[in-house]
């Protein structure tokens, strides 16, 4: 591959075959191997007559980093809450491993958007063992797992506090922590850290990168942050603007980690990245007939 | 008379909070003003006893002496027991009831659809409604009280419950799902959890009602029991005894919400910030 060309690989939704033909990135060991593959062929999904996503295509291969990249309210959510069995697709299938996705799962573990999810009433250690101890687990297990993945998170001093009395980064610790507990192949992650500030998002997107690599679990992560996607992402999926939202583009990002943001490629990723995603919210705007001449003239075209 | 002499203590209260200053002095201020607005009231309380005269008013006075008289025979006691019992046992039936069938309703669509129509019914129809079918129907003794009392507290539970589960977060329960908890695991460990507040919120207007159904279900052939004092009283022409009724079944009201609010305040700081 031609040196000027590393690191980016843009492939076409039409062009499905080479889609599927990608394969885990190279550079990762698959180290703890536990990862699931996520399969998604021609899946839509419509609430009655409201078509929110359609012709889906999208294979991750099990230890793969996804991110699902667009303009709000394309659909990213609808598609990550289908993959987490919260809603079925109306149409065409999704797999994990190859077992169609019917329910939530523990397998297919969600970090939600707000930590409003957290359980107020249990302390840090109730909430991180809530699934293994719905399992039925021994008192001693449960203690295992909540210091290894509340170590893991950096939050082994705050087992005993309660949600309301962290912050609001500490909360979305305590909910990954969570949902690692039962060490699931394929961890869903809503724009996880969207409503945190600036530091408290950049430490914990290293973070993220550094516990993906670590745990080998297969990652599909939604946000609408360019620089996000670039920092932790294998591939990245552009989707359309909704509705009828569809995978507009897919790339991989073969750069080394961690990422450097300064990287001429990761620069010249995040023009491409930038280009696609104004067109798309630009048809937006326009489909609900706002005027895009500021959103133009801001950008400088 | 008594007025005089219940102010000068009132009188060593409020000037310490003046002097203290801002700090510590915030208690003692709330405490002054509530003090303040009992004398305001007593003495409006004690110049239309003035004006209007004891047959149809009593003075504070007369009414603490009458309160005096019926404690010294054990009339006040035995009636502040019976009402008491009375009203602990219906609401606390109608808590134990409602909070699981308003459990359900929110939980289950096929238990609603099915309940709604009644409670979305009875709960127009106010409890007096129902005192002369309770005693044709459960007799004069305590069951039809008791009855009334449960019918009271039970639909604000239920209601007050039900709504509390359908507040419940949508993504919580989707979380718990995706844990791996089944569908009684969600209503033991999130569903009940989170609408403990609520809970408590239906206990304490239930208890509130309780005190205003009492009145009228011992009316009709109530031995003992405030209510029934205050409508003996009334064939007695003994208007002093009907103000002590009244003014006991006040404070008694104050007092038990005053406790089911400590209660609460205790629960919900663990419970969070789930309200």
């Amino acid at each position: 591959m031609a040196e000027a060309m590393k690191g980016i690989e843009k492939e076409t939704v039409e062009n499905a075959v080479a889609v599927t033909t990608v394969a885990a990135p190279t550079r990762t060991e698959p180290t703890a191997g536990r990862g699931a593959a996520l399969r998604v062929e021609q899946a839509g999904i419509s609430f009655g007559d409201f078509r929110a996503v359609q012709g889906i295509d999208l294979d991750i291969p099990a230890g793969e980093f996804l991110c699902l990249l667009g303009p709000s309210g394309c659909g990213k959510s609808t598609l990550l809450s289908a993959m987490a069995g919260f809603i079925e697709v109306s149409e065409g299938s999704l797999t994990a491993d190859g077992a169609p996705v019917r329910g939530p799962d523990p397998e297919l573990g969600m970090v939600f958007q707000s930590s409003e999810v957290l359980f107020d009433w249990m302390t840090v250690h109730q909430n991180v063992t809530f699934g293994p101890r719905m399992r039925g687990v021994s008192r001693a297990e449960q203690n295992r797992v909540a210091d290894e993945f509340l170590g893991l998170v950096g939050l082994r001093h705050c087992a005993d506090r309660y949600p309301g009395q962290l912050s609001g980064g500490m909360r979305q610790r305590v909910q990954i922590a969570r949902v690692l507990a039962n060490e699931p192949g394929v961890v869903l992650m809503d724009e996880p850290f969207g409503a945190l500030d600036a530091q408290t998002r950049q430490v914990l997107q290293q973070e993220t990168a550094r516990i993906w690599e670590a745990s080998g679990c297969t990652v599909v992560f939604v946000t609408h942050d360019i620089d996000e996607a670039i920092l932790l992402a294998d591939r990245v999926a552009v989707m359309t603007a909704g509705p009828a939202a569809s995978i507009k583009s897919l790339y991989t990002v073969d750069l080394p980690r961690p990422r450097d943001e300064s990287d001429p490629a990761a620069l010249r990723l995040r023009n491409k990245l930038r280009e696609d995603i104004g067109e798309e919210v630009r048809k937006a705007m326009r489909d609900q007939g706002l005027d895009d001449q500021l959103d133009r003239e801001a950008k400088g075209a | 008379m008594t007025i005089t002499t219940t102010e000068a203590p009132a009188r060593t209260r409020t000037r310490p909070r003046r002097t203290k200053g801002r700090g510590g002095g915030q208690a003692l201020r709330t405490i002054g003003l509530y003090v303040f607005a009992v004398l305001v009231g007593l003495g409006v309380w004690q110049l239309l006893a003035m004006k209007y005269g004891p047959s149809l008013v009593a003075s504070p006075s007369q009414t603490l002496s009458a309160a005096r008289e019926l404690a010294a025979d054990g009339t006040l006691g035995n009636s502040v027991i019976a009402s008491s019992r009375r009203i602990l046992i219906g609401w606390g039936l109608g808590v134990v009831v409602g909070a699981p069938v308003g459990l359900l309703i929110g939980q289950i669509r096929i238990v609603r659809l099915l309940l709604e129509p009644y409670t979305e019914f009875f709960r127009f129809i106010p409890p007096v409604a129902f005192v002369t079918l309770a005693v044709v129907w459960l007799g004069i003794g305590e069951s039809s009280k008791v009855v009334l009392i449960f019918y009271t507290a039970v639909f604000i539970v239920t209601l007050n419950t039900s709504a509390g589960v359908m507040a419940v977060n949508e993504s919580k329960l989707r979380a718990a799902a995706s844990l791996g908890a089944s569908r009684s695991q969600i209503l033991r460990r999130v569903v009940l959890p989170s609408t403990v507040p609520y809970i408590l919120t239906g206990a304490r207007l239930a208890m509130g009602n309780s005190f205003l159904t009492i009145v009228s279900a011992e009316i009709v052939a109530a031995q003992v029991g405030l209510g029934s004092l205050i409508w003996t009283s009334r064939n007695y022409g003994r208007i002093d005894w009907v103000f002590v009724g009244i003014i006991t079944l006040g404070i008694l009201g104050l007092v038990y919400d005053r406790i089911l609010r400590v209660i609460a305040m205790r629960v919900l700081r663990r419970y969070g910030a789930a309200v």
